[in-house]
Parts: C-alpha cells; sequence; structure tokens
C-alpha cells in the first residue's frame, strides 16, 4: 500500500515536470508554425526591414522595421531612465538609509511591482501625457517618451532589488578596508562596492529590459500606435507587442495578417531568450 | 621618546556592554607596543577606537579624550584625515577585490594622486617596506586573491603603509598565519620601527614577548598592568598578568 502511494506520488511529480517543459516545447512549435508561414508570402529581408506596416492594404506590406525600431527607442529610454535611479536607489536602500527607512523603502519598492500594467497605463494616460503635451507643446503627448517613461517604473522594482541584493552580498570587509584607509563613504561606494556588485547591476539591467520590452498593455495605451519609423522620442510609435495585442482580434485565420502577427511573436521570443540569456550569464559569472 | 597617542579616561559600549573602562595609556612615538589579554577584554575595541571605526556601529558610544600629537581625534582631527595617520592591519587579511597594484594605489588614489609614476613609486616602496615586494614584483596586475594567506596580510600592510601613516594598527595580524609567514610579518614591523608607531593586539603572547617594546595587559576591558616588555614576562607585578602569560588562564 505505502509503496503503490510512494509509486503514485513520484510519477505525479515526475509528469508535472515532464509537462511544463513539454508546454513551452508545444508553444515554441505552434509558434514557429504559425509564424513561418507568412514567408511563402514575404521573404525575411523584406519582413525585418520592411519600412512600411500595412498588413491588410491590397497588397499587403508586412515590414516590421517600424515596430522593431518603436520597442527598442521605449526600450532604451525606460532603461536610460531606470538604470541611474534604480542604482541610485539600490544604493541608498542598501548603504544609506537607517534600518527603519529601509524597511519601509523595501516595502513601497516591492508595492511598486504590484501594480497592474494596464494601472500604469491609465495614470499615464490621463497625468504624463497630457503633461509632456503641455511641456514640449506637442500635438500629442501619447509618444515613445510616454511609453518610457512608465516602463521605466514598471523595470524599477526589478532593478532595485536586484543591485541591491547584489550590494548587500558584497563583503562587509571591502567597507571596513576601504574606510580604514581614509575613504569616505561614497569613495566606498563608487570604488568599491559598485565595482564589486557589477554582475549583479549588469543582471539587473538585463532584467529590466526583458521586463519592459515583453509589456504591451501600457505601451499600447500610452505610445500613440503609429506604425511609423521613429525619428524622435517625442513622437508616437508603436511597439511589437502593441501590434500583437491591438491587431489580433481582426485579424483573419490563416491570411498573411494572421501569420505575419506570429512572426512578430517569434521576434519578441528571440529578443526575450537572448536577454535571459545575458542577464544569467551576467548573474552566474564567475569572479575573475 | 615623545608622546604620540595620549589616552585619557576612555570608556567604549557596544549597546549595553562595556568594552574599554576608564582607560588612561600612554603611547610614545616609534615604539610598539603589544597587547595582550583574553577574548572581550577590550584589545580590538580600543584600535578600533583609535582610528574611530568603532563609529561604524551605530549602538557604539565613546567618552574620554584621545589626543594624538596634543589634537583630539574626535574633535579636532576629521575623520577619514585620521584614518588616514592611523592605519589599521585586521585580523583576516582581506585585500579589495581589484589587483595588487590596484590594492596599494587605492589610497594613494583616494587622497588625490593621480600621478602615474608616483602611484608606481609609492606602489614599490610600500610593497618593500612590507618586505612582499619580491615576491610580487613580477605580476602587480593579478587579483590579489591569488596570493597566499600570508602575502595577503603583507599586501594589507603594504596598502596601509601606502597612505603614509603615522601610527599603525595591527589587530591580531597573524592569528590567520603560518609560522613562517608570522616570522615575516614580524620582521616586517621591526624594519617599520623607524618611521611609525605601532600598536599590536595578540592573542599570541609569545609574538608581543617577540615584538614589543612594552606590552598592556587587559582583562575585561580594564588595563591591568603595563611595562617594559622584559618586565611584564619576567617579574609581572599583577598576579593576574602572571597567571595569564604563564597560561593559567585565558
Amino acid at each position: 500500500m505505502k509503496k503503490s502511494v510512494e509509486f503514485i506520488i513520484e510519477k505525479l511529480v515526475l509528469l508535472s515536470g515532464i509537462a511544463s517543459i513539454v508546454f513551452v516545447i508545444l508553444i515554441f512549435v505552434f509558434l514557429l508554425k504559425e509564424g513561418l508561414s507568412l514567408f511563402g508570402e514575404t521573404n525575411l529581408f523584406s519582413f525585418l526591414f520592411g519600412k512600411n506596416w500595412y498588413p491588410i492594404s491590397d497588397p499587403p506590406q508586412f515590414g516590421i522595421l517600424p515596430l522593431i525600431l518603436g520597442s527598442l527607442l521605449v526600450t532604451l529610454g525606460a532603461i536610460v531612465i531606470a538604470v541611474p535611479l534604480g542604482i541610485a536607489a539600490a544604493v541608498y536602500v542598501a548603504e544609506v538609509a537607517p534600518v527603519w527607512l529601509r524597511d519601509i523603502l523595501k516595502s513601497g519598492i516591492e508595492l511598486l511591482a504590484a501594480i497592474p500594467s494596464i494601472v500604469l497605463g491609465f495614470i499615464g494616460i490621463v497625468t504624463l501625457a497630457p503633461f509632456l503635451k503641455n511641456v514640449f507643446h506637442l500635438p500629442s503627448g501619447l509618444t515613445a517618451l510616454a511609453g518610457s517613461i512608465m516602463l521605466a517604473f514598471m523595470a524599477l522594482p526589478t532593478i532595485v532589488s536586484i543591485i541591491e541584493d547584489a550590494i548587500v552580498s558584497v563583503p562587509k570587509n571591502y567597507r571596513e578596508g576601504s574606510l580604514a584607509l581614509g575613504a569616505t563613504r561614497w569613495q566606498t561606494i563608487y570604488r568599491v562596492i559598485l565595482p564589486a556588485a557589477s554582475s549583479g547591476i549588469l543582471a539587473a539591467i538585463m532584467l529590466g529590459i526583458g521586463r519592459v520590452i515583453g509589456e504591451t498593455m501600457a505601451v499600447l495605451m500610452i505610445t500613440g500606435n503609429a506604425a511609423v519609423l521613429p525619428t524622435s522620442i517625442l513622437q508616437p510609435v508603436r511597439t511589437l507587442t502593441a501590434t500583437i495585442a491591438a491587431e489580433m482580434g481582426e485579424a483573419v485565420s490563416g491570411s498573411g495578417h494572421y501569420y505575419s502577427l506570429f512572426a512578430i511573436g517569434i521576434i519578441l521570443f528571440i529578443f526575450s531568450f537572448i536577454i535571459n540569456l545575458l542577464a544569467d550569464f551576467f548573474l552566474h559569472r564567475k569572479r575573475a | 621618546m615623545s608622546t604620540k597617542l595620549q589616552i585619557l579616561k576612555l570608556d567604549v559600549w557596544f549597546e549595553t556592554i562595556h568594552a574599554v573602562k576608564n582607560l588612561d595609556l600612554e603611547i610614545k612615538s616609534n615604539e610598539i607596543l603589544g597587547i595582550i589579554g583574553p577574548s572581550n577584554s577590550g584589545k580590538t575595541s580600543l584600535l578600533r577606537t583609535l582610528n574611530r571605526l568603532t563609529e561604524l556601529y551605530p549602538n557604539s558610544r565613546t567618552t574620554g579624550e584621545i589626543l594624538m600629537d596634543g589634537e583630539n581625534i574626535f574633535r579636532q582631527i576629521d575623520v577619514q584625515a585620521l584614518r588616514k595617520r592611523v592605519g589599521i592591519v585586521f585580523a583576516l587579511p582581506l585585500p579589495l577585490p581589484l589587483s595588487i597594484f590596484d590594492n596599494i594605489a587605492y589610497g594613494p588614489r583616494l587622497h588625490g594622486i593621480k600621478d602615474k609614476t608616483k602611484l608606481a613609486e609609492i606602489v614599490e616602496k610600500s610593497l618593500k617596506a612590507a618586505a612582499i615586494w619580491d615576491e610580487v614584483k613580477d605580476r602587480l596586475q593579478t587579483n590579489a586573491f591569488k596570493l597566499s594567506g600570508g602575502q595577503q596580510q603583507r599586501l594589507c600592510i603594504a596598502r596601509t603603509l601606502a597612505v603614509e601613516p603615522e601610527v599603525i594598527l595591527y589587530d591580531e595580524p597573524c592569528s590567520g598565519l603560518d609560522p613562517i609567514s608570522t616570522l615575516k610579518v614580524e620582521e616586517a614591523m621591526q624594519e617599520l620601527k623607524k618611521n611609525y608607531t605601532q600598536i599590536l593586539v595578540t592573542n599570541n603572547v609569545k609574538q608581543s614577548a617577540r615584538v614589543s617594546d612594552r606590552t598592556a595587559f587587559f582583562l575585561m576591558g580594564e588595563l591591568i598592568e603595563l611595562g617594559e616588555t622584559k618586565q611584564i614576562f619576567t617579574v609581572p607585578r599583577d598576579k593576574r598578568t602572571e597567571d595569564y602569560i604563564t597560561g593559567r588562564f585565558g
């Protein structure tokens, strides 16, 4: 009796483990099958580097360069905002803040991570977009910059908590050694602690990028959704993710449009995969 | 010999622990003062008070005065300047995660030296003074962690020397080292006597007997006896000192 229970539980656990892998493989195969069907109609080069995204015109044009650049621009903007802010916040939380404030700040940062992205998008439309419109005298505040700012907020919790972990795990000895030589607290942070935590900082940046590039709802709401080649960050753009979200509902199953959205999915998958790989590399890199 | 450090009515607390009790102690220029005593006798607390590292612990409290060349280290000397003048070598060798060269150059760079040839000179001079130059001169760019424990400890001494301190504090510098490395560190200390005032906290009574000019015996935060090393180890005045150095407790 006991033995058979043992046997059943063991197999159930095994099955669950295998199931997760099988699902991933199935999803990937499905994505590939649907996505690659596009390339009967159009070739890879004109897909990746075509400047026009007119999926339902006649003949349709499936150039996703504006979407790729839109995603990259919004992501780059978000990272440029989030990384310095994130490093500074993590340094403050880990090194400078008194203990009581540290706990409050850490829960605050975790709470920021708990805000649903649609709420951030909503706040972006109502407050950020009009603000940008007034400041830069734009026809519309729904721009790549608005998306970058909101996504920066979304990436911050990930970035801050990973960098903070990295800083806290720097051996205490380094601090004392540096301070004992007459370094100030800032000199110690800048010259010893941040370099020692650099792997963690790079990993945090990568995971932050991963978080941002895959984000859909908020960017769909506040980047303005214009699938044109971006020339400035103050211009409406459309990202890869937002395109899929906005058009999947109306794409006719089996059409070129439908397949092209899956092909975009493959591109996103490749982006995320590379970024996760890099993050993993930085996190587990042994110090030379 | 003139007075380098004058400690007056010093008390140090960590939270409720009274680590150093009402201490009066005078440290002379260019001497090596050995401080011995069992654990929890306040030796390390005293050292860390001398360059104000105790202030890193938020619950520590210090009263009394310490004068260096007549200046009050708590009020008249800025803490970074004090730590430059009073260097410390810790129990466990703790190189920074940098190359050998950069470890030594770290302090001078902090204090504003940027010139490359000047830095190289300082590095060479400091490594020579700590008796480790010959062992590392061909691999200054390798990571300091690649050195053996004894070499790392001498590297840390060199790093302390590189900022040109006046006083060097040693907190059980040889506790993790083998006898040969210990011997090398002790030889380095003898060489350094010409230019520096040194205070050696050690759990190894024999080390104090070998190295120091005067020896102080601490127990439970109090200074029990202070005298010429020879006198302490041959005719101690206090019964407790005698018990400790003959190994009856501790």
